[in-house]
C-alpha cells in the first residue's frame, strides 16, 4: 500500500468507528443527525469537494457527484445511517481497486524487471558503473558473474552460462563464448564476460521490448472500446431514469415522495460506472502481462482479442517449423558402420568450407586428422576426391557418382544426398537436411486442439523438401517454391478464402517476411530475441524460436476473453437486477453499494486471474 | 506526429475513458488514447501545431480530472 491508501485505510477505519458510535448513542432529532454527520465528514470530505469542483468545471456526471448526491440525499431522506454506510463502502471499494490495480501493475512491472541499471567500464584498470545510456557503440563492458547484461554486443573474452528467461521464459540457460552475441537483459549467470557493445542503449533490445510492454497497453481490444462507449451513454441514462423515477410516480399516482426519492437514490448509487470501465481493460493488461512472463510480448489488446479467433495458420518453413541450420539427418551405408562412412566423408570434406562439409564435419564430433588426409580435389558442383588412409574416396552428389563410374542408388530421405565412393565401389551416402524443431509437430497438433481449422506452409524450398517437412508434421497444405512477393499473394489469396469471423495469423522469422507478417490479420514473429525487424513488424512477438507458443498464446487470449465476457455479462447482469429491483421498492441502498462496489472488487479479482497463467496445457 | 506522456495521480478508469474522448475531439488531433493500467496517453497529431494543441491537451485533462496532471 502506498502512502495515499494508507491514509485512505485509516480515515475508513475512523468513520467505522464513529459510526458504530452513532448506532450505539441513544439521540434522537438534530443531535442524531449530527452523530452520523462526524464520520460521514471523515469519510466522504474528499468526494463532496470533488463534486462540487467538477460541477464548476460543467463534469455533471461524474461519480463523485452521483455518490455525493445519493448520500446527502439519503440524510434528507432521514436515513442517516444509510448515507454514511454507502460513502464508506464506497470508499472501501475505491481503495481496494486503486489496491488490486497497483498489485496487477506492480506484478506486471516486476515480470519486466530486465531494465539493466548500470554498466560495467574499465577504466585505468579499475571497473567504473556508468549509466547503460552513456555507453558509445564499440566500447567493451565487463559482466560479471550475477549481473544484468545492459546492452547488446558480442563476447571479446570469457565464457559463460547466459540465463534468458526473463525475456524467454524458458529457464534452460545458454552457453556463450567468444564471438557470440549476447543479448541485454539476460543475465550472465556463471564466468566474466568481456563484450564489445554493438548497439547504443536507445537501440538495444531490452529497451525495444519494454517500450513494447509499455505501450501495449494504448492499443485497445473491441470489448474495451465497447464498454467504454457503453459507460458513457449508461451514466446519464440511469440518472435521468432516476430523476423520473423520483418525480413522476409521486405526481401520476400519488406516491409518498420519500419513498420515491429513496428509490431514485439507489438508481444513483448504482449508476457509476466504473466497475465496468475498470474489469475489461484489466482483464486484457492480466493476460498480456501473463503472455510475457512466458515469452509472448502482444503488442496491444486487439492482438490478444483476435487470437482467439484464429482459423488459419500459415508457417513460414525455414527458421520457423524448422531450425534454419543444415545437419545430417540419415546415414545409409552399403559395406561400412554408419560412424566409419561419416569419418570417410568428415575427412574427405575436411579441407572445404561448404556448407554441407560443415554439417558433416559438425556430425562427426571429434577432432580429424589431417594428416590422414592427401590429394584432396574439390570438384566444383559435385563435390571432393581425397586419398583418405590411402584409400580414394569420393564425396559428392549423383553427378559425381556417374562421372567416376559408380553405380549409386537415390535416397527416400528428404534433403541433399552425399554419396560416398571408397575405391571405385559405393560405400552409401549421407543425407543433410534442414532439420524439423523438435516441437513443430506437436505445435501444428496444439493449434487444432485450439480450433484452427487449417494449417499451411509456405516456402521457398523445392517441392519435395517443403512436401516432406508437410507430411512428417502433418499440416494440411504447403505450397513450395514462392518467392517473396509470392508469399503475400498466397496470404492474400487464404485471407479472402477464410470465414468472415475467422482470423489468419502468419508465423514468420521476421527475416525477409516483413511485409507478409503485416499483410496477415495477426502477424506473429519467432525467434525475436536479438532481431529488431521482427518485433517492429509482429503484432505478436514469441521471443524463442518454440512453435508451440502459438497455441499457448492462443490459449492465453481465450482464457483472457472468457474472463472479459465474465465480467462484462456479471456487472451488466447484478446492476440490471439492483436496478429492477430497486425500481420495485425490494432493494435497498445496501444492495447498490453492493452492486457498485461489490461488483467491482469481484470483477477486479476474476480479471487478475488473467495474469496466471499457470496449468495452461497446450 | 506520435508521442507518449505519462500521467500522474490519473486515479479513476471512468476519467481516463472521458479524458480520450475529449482529447479526441480536440481539432488537429488524429488519435488519442488514454490507458488508465498504463497511466499513460499516446497522441498522435498534427506535427507543426502540437505545442498549441498539447496546451488544448492539458486544458481538456485538466477540466474532466483536475487531480491528474500530465508530465510532458
Amino acid at each position: 500500500m502506498n502512502k495515499k491508501q494508507k491514509k485512505m485505510l485509516c480515515r475508513i477505519v475512523a468513520s467505522f468507528l464513529l459510526l458504530g458510535l452513532a448506532l450505539l448513542v441513544p439521540a434522537t432529532g438534530y443531535l442524531r443527525m449530527a452523530l452520523f454527520l462526524l464520520p460521514y465528514a471523515v469519510i466522504g470530505w474528499d468526494v463532496l469537494w470533488r463534486a462540487v469542483r467538477n460541477i464548476s468545471h460543467g463534469q455533471v456526471f461524474d461519480e463523485n457527484f452521483l455518490m455525493a448526491l445519493a448520500t446527502i440525499g439519503a440524510f434528507f431522506t432521514g436515513e442517516f445511517p444509510e448515507g454514511v454506510v454507502v460513502m464508506l463502502f464506497y470508499q472501501v471499494g475505491e481503495l481496494f481497486q486503486s489496491y488490486a490495480v497497483g498489485r496487477s501493475r506492480q506484478s506486471i512491472a516486476s515480470l519486466m524487471d530486465i531494465r539493466p541499471d548500470y554498466a560495467n567500464i574499465e577504466m585505468d584498470d579499475k571497473l567504473v558503473q556508468v549509466d547503460p545510456d552513456e555507453v558509445a557503440v564499440g566500447d567493451t563492458i565487463v559482466i560479471k558473474a550475477g549481473e544484468k547484461i545492459p546492452l547488446d554486443g558480442v563476447v571479446l573474452e570469457g565464457a559463460s552460462a547466459v540465463n534468458t528467461a526473463a525475456l524467454t521464459g524458458e529457464s534452460l540457460p545458454r552457453d556463450v563464448q567468444p564471438g557470440d552475441d549476447v543479448i541485454s537483459g539476460c543475465v550472465n549467470q556463471s564466468g566474466l564476460l568481456r563484450v564489445r557493445v554493438t548497439k547504443a542503449f536507445g537501440e538495444s533490445t531490452v529497451q525495444k521490448i519494454l517500450d513494447l510492454v509499455e505501450n501495449s497497453s494504448s492499443k485497445k481490444a473491441k470489448a474495451e472500446n465497447f464498454i467504454t462507449r457503453f459507460a458513457r451513454y449508461y451514466t446519464p441514462a440511469v440518472v435521468i431514469a432516476a430523476a423520473l423515477l423520483a418525480v413522476l410516480p409521486p405526481l401520476l399516482l400519488g406516491g409518498a415522495w420519500s419513498e420515491w426519492i429513496h428509490r431514485a437514490l439507489i438508481f444513483l448509487v448504482i449508476s457509476c460506472p466504473c466497475a465496468l470501465v475498470i474489469s475489461v481493460p484489466l482483464s486484457f493488461f492480466g493476460g498480456i502481462g501473463g503472455a510475457s512472463k512466458c515469452g509472448i510480448l502482444v503488442k496491444g489488446g486487439n492482438y490478444l482479442e483476435v487470437l482467439a479467433d484464429t482459423e488459419i495458420v500459415v508457417f513460414d518453413k525455414t527458421g520457423t517449423l524448422t531450425k534454419g541450420v543444415f545437419n545430417v539427418t540419415a546415414i545409409h551405408p552399403d559395406q561400412f558402420s554408419e560412424g566409419r562412412l561419416l569419418e570417410l566423408a568428415a575427412l574427405a570434406e575436411s579441407y572445404s568450407d561448404h556448407p554441407i562439409s560443415r554439417s558433416l564435419k559438425e556430425a562427426y564430433g571429434a577432432e580429424l586428422d589431417a594428416k590422414r588426409v592427401q590429394q584432396v580435389e574439390e570438384l566444383s558442383g559435385r563435390g571432393v576426391r581425397a586419398q583418405v588412409d590411402g584409400t580414394v574416396v569420393c564425396a559428392g552428389n549423383d553427378k559425381l557418382m556417374e562421372e567416376i563410374g559408380v553405380k549409386w542408388h537415390p535416397c527416400h530421405h528428404i534433403g541433399t544426398t552425399v554419396h560416398v565412393a571408397v575405391d571405385g565401389a559405393y560405400a552409401g551416402h549421407i543425407v543433410i537436411s534442414d532439420e524439423v524443431k523438435p516441437d513443430a509437430a506437436e505445435a501444428v497438433a496444439a493449434l487444432r486442439r485450439q480450433g484452427v481449422r487449417r494449417t499451411v506452409m509456405l516456402t521457398g524450398d523445392a517441392k519435395a523438401v517443403g512436401e516432406g517437412v508437410a507430411l512428417q508434421l502433418g499440416l494440411d497444405e504447403v505450397y513450395a517454391e514462392l518467392l517473396p512477393a509470392g508469399k503475400v499473394e498466397k496470404v492474400e489469396q487464404l485471407l479472402r478464402e477464410k470465414s468472415p469471423k475467422g482470423r489468419l495469423a502468419f508465423v514468420g522469422d521476421g527475416i525477409n517476411d516483413a511485409p507478409v507478417l503485416s499483410r496477415a490479420d495477426i502477424g506473429i514473429a519467432m525467434g525475436a530475441l536479438g532481431s529488431d525487424a521482427a518485433i517492429e513488424a509482429a503484432d505478436i512477438v514469441l521471443m524463442d524460436d518454440n512453435p508451440v507458443k502459438i497455441a499457448a498464446a492462443m490459449q492465453i487470449s481465450k482464457k483472457t476473453l472468457a474472463i472479459v465476457r465474465q465480467n462484462i455479462v456479471f456487472a451488466l447482469g447484478i446492476k440490471a437486477l439492483v436496478l429492477l429491483l430497486g425500481a420495485l421498492g425490494m432493494a435497498n441502498m445496501w444492495e447498490a453499494v453492493f452492486a457498485d462496489v461489490g461488483v467491482s472488487v469481484i470483477a477486479i479479482l476474476n480479471a487478475s486471474r488473467a495474469l496466471k497463467t499457470k496449468g495452461l496445457k497446450s | 506526429m506520435k508521442k507518449h506522456f505519462k500521467l500522474i495521480d490519473l486515479d479513476c478508469a471512468n476519467c481516463a475513458a472521458k479524458m480520450e474522448d475529449a482529447i479526441n475531439r480536440i481539432d488537429g488531433v488524429h488519435s488519442a488514447t488514454v490507458s488508465f493500467l498504463g497511466q499513460k496517453m499516446t497522441i498522435e497529431a498534427d506535427e507543426g501545431r502540437f505545442d498549441e494543441i498539447m496546451a488544448k491537451v492539458v486544458k481538456a485533462c485538466k477540466r474532466v480530472e483536475p487531480d491528474c496532471t500530465i508530465q510532458l
